[in-house]
């Protein structure tokens, strides 16, 4: 039989679905308390809509898999980070057109010139990208454009 | 459906959000020596300045410059929403005497009653966060003087001995530095980008600089808990804003204001419950249909 963590392993993001919440790093633990399933999960922002999403599609799931009592906890502390992305996570994220985050920095103090990262089109592979906007369709991706194949692409922040 | 993930009654109050309680698996035990209703307040003050903040943002969804700052702007309210959720939710928890009583059977979750059920008076955000919009100069004013002090309190207050403040505060940091940076980036636009949009960047600013000693303003309740190692005292990060603040006027040639402070009545100000006119209105839009439909589900 197929064990509750497979199983919740198998659930993908409700907004990039070629990820797995394994993979983005938000399905923190699956642990049988006597015979409850009990998953918890990080939001990626506070502000996430997606959480209670996340939630039934996990119950779901690990109903449809025999597991008829299902438990999905919110764990805020320690924050997410998009250095939590497996390997894997980023390879489906390059596959399907997004831009991986790089490395979150340490600093804290005031940015006053434009973010900098030094990011390859997803499609293309040209470094000669340029950011439209910090902010894309969700929280958690800025949006930019290929300067070679003028192609638009999101890319996932790091935070 | 299946009944289970509801408790057996699928129905929800139809204008919250559907995580039945936001702060499911948070340690919500109390600190000792700490009095329930003054975390209580506390936290009401903070989720109350995010939450109208995130109002008054939400107001430009479809109105920005550009669709990208459209989205943006559209982004920062959701993640002031997200905080606030949570600390409505802390609050409650804390002491539920602050929750407004709702008729009986009514499913709308405490957080929820706090944001659409009480009235101007017993909104504890500060004033800056309810003045009425104007131009792009005053929402980036606004968001600049608001999120270079939240940027600095949630920086302290990831150390508070309570674990949901801490929880908060460790994500929202992040979230409220990028809000900082994006805001102070646009202020350097602005003030370097044309004759009007420089005129109208520092008429945002004279306009809301008498706002901004509020923000850094320590008052009873915010001295209670940062001596039980719970919450921030705002004037030990005082000067910490006031250096980032200087550094963007500097950067930006743009000369510190010289306006004082906005006075309060009898010394009490917007964390004590006085407001502006703005907020009541403010209130009446973003609450009407909730109260029209205080047990209305889907």
């Amino acid at each position: 039989m197929t064990s509750p963590a497979e199983v919740a392993a198998g659930v993908t993001d409700p907004e990039m679905p070629m990820l797995t919440l394994l993979d983005l790093g938000v399905l923190r633990s699956v642990e049988m308390e006597d015979d409850v399933v009990v998953a918890s999960i990080t939001p990626t922002y506070l502000g996430c809509p997606a959480m209670a999403t996340m939630r039934d599609d996990l119950v779901h799931r690990l109903n449809d898999a025999g597991f008829g009592r299902v438990e999905v906890r919110v764990q805020l502390d320690p924050p997410w980070s998009s250095d939590w992305i497996t390997d894997r996570g980023r390879r489906a994220l390059r596959e399907n057109g997004l831009s991986e985050p790089g490395n979150v920095g340490r600093s804290v103090g005031l940015s006053l010139g434009p973010t900098r990262r030094n990011l390859y089109c997803p499609r293309c592979g040209s470094p000669r990208t340029r950011l439209l906007s910090e902010f894309g369709a969700t929280a958690c991706k800025a949006l930019y454009r290929c300067d070679e194949c003028l192609e638009p692409f999101e890319h996932v922040k790091e935070i | 459906m299946n009944d289970d993930l509801f408790g057996g009654d699928s129905s929800q109050w139809a204008f919250g959000t559907d995580f039945e309680d936001p702060l499911a698996g948070v340690d919500t035990t109390m600190v000792d020596d700490v009095v329930a209703d003054d975390l209580a307040l506390y936290c009401l003050g903070l989720a109350d300045d995010a939450l109208i903040m995130s109002q008054r943002l939400s107001e430009w969804c479809s109105r920005a410059p550009e669709m990208e700052d459209d989205v943006a702007l559209a982004n920062l309210a959701l993640d002031l929403l997200g905080q606030a959720r949570l600390l409505l939710a802390r609050a409650a928890a804390a002491s539920p005497s602050v929750v407004p009583v709702l008729p009986e059977g009514s499913p709308v979750p405490p957080e929820d009653a706090l944001a659409f059920f009480r009235s101007a008076g017993q909104f504890r955000n500060v004033r800056l966060a309810e003045v009425p919009g104007g131009d792009f100069a005053h929402v980036i004013v606004r968001l600049l003087l608001f999120s270079v002090a939240r940027r600095e309190l949630l920086e302290r207050l990831r150390g508070s001995r309570d674990q949901v403040l801490a929880a908060v505060a460790a994500r929202g940091v992040k979230e409220v530095s990028y809000h900082r940076d994006w805001s102070a980036r646009w202020f350097l636009v602005l003030a370097r980008g044309t004759g009007e949009s420089r005129r109208r960047l520092i008429s945002a600013l004279d306009e809301l600089w008498p706002y901004q000693a509020e923000l850094v303003r320590c008052g009873a309740v915010d001295l209670a808990l940062a001596d039980a190692g719970v919450g921030v005292d705002p004037t030990t990060y005082a000067g910490a804003v006031d250096a980032v603040l200087g550094e963007v006027f500097a950067t930006s040639g743009v000369e510190r204001p010289s306006r004082g402070p906005l006075a309060g009545v009898g010394g009490r100000l917007g964390r004590d419950g006085v407001h502006t006119e703005a907020l009541s209105l403010l209130l009446a839009e973003m609450q009407v249909v909730a109260r029209a439909h205080p047990r209305g589900r889907w």
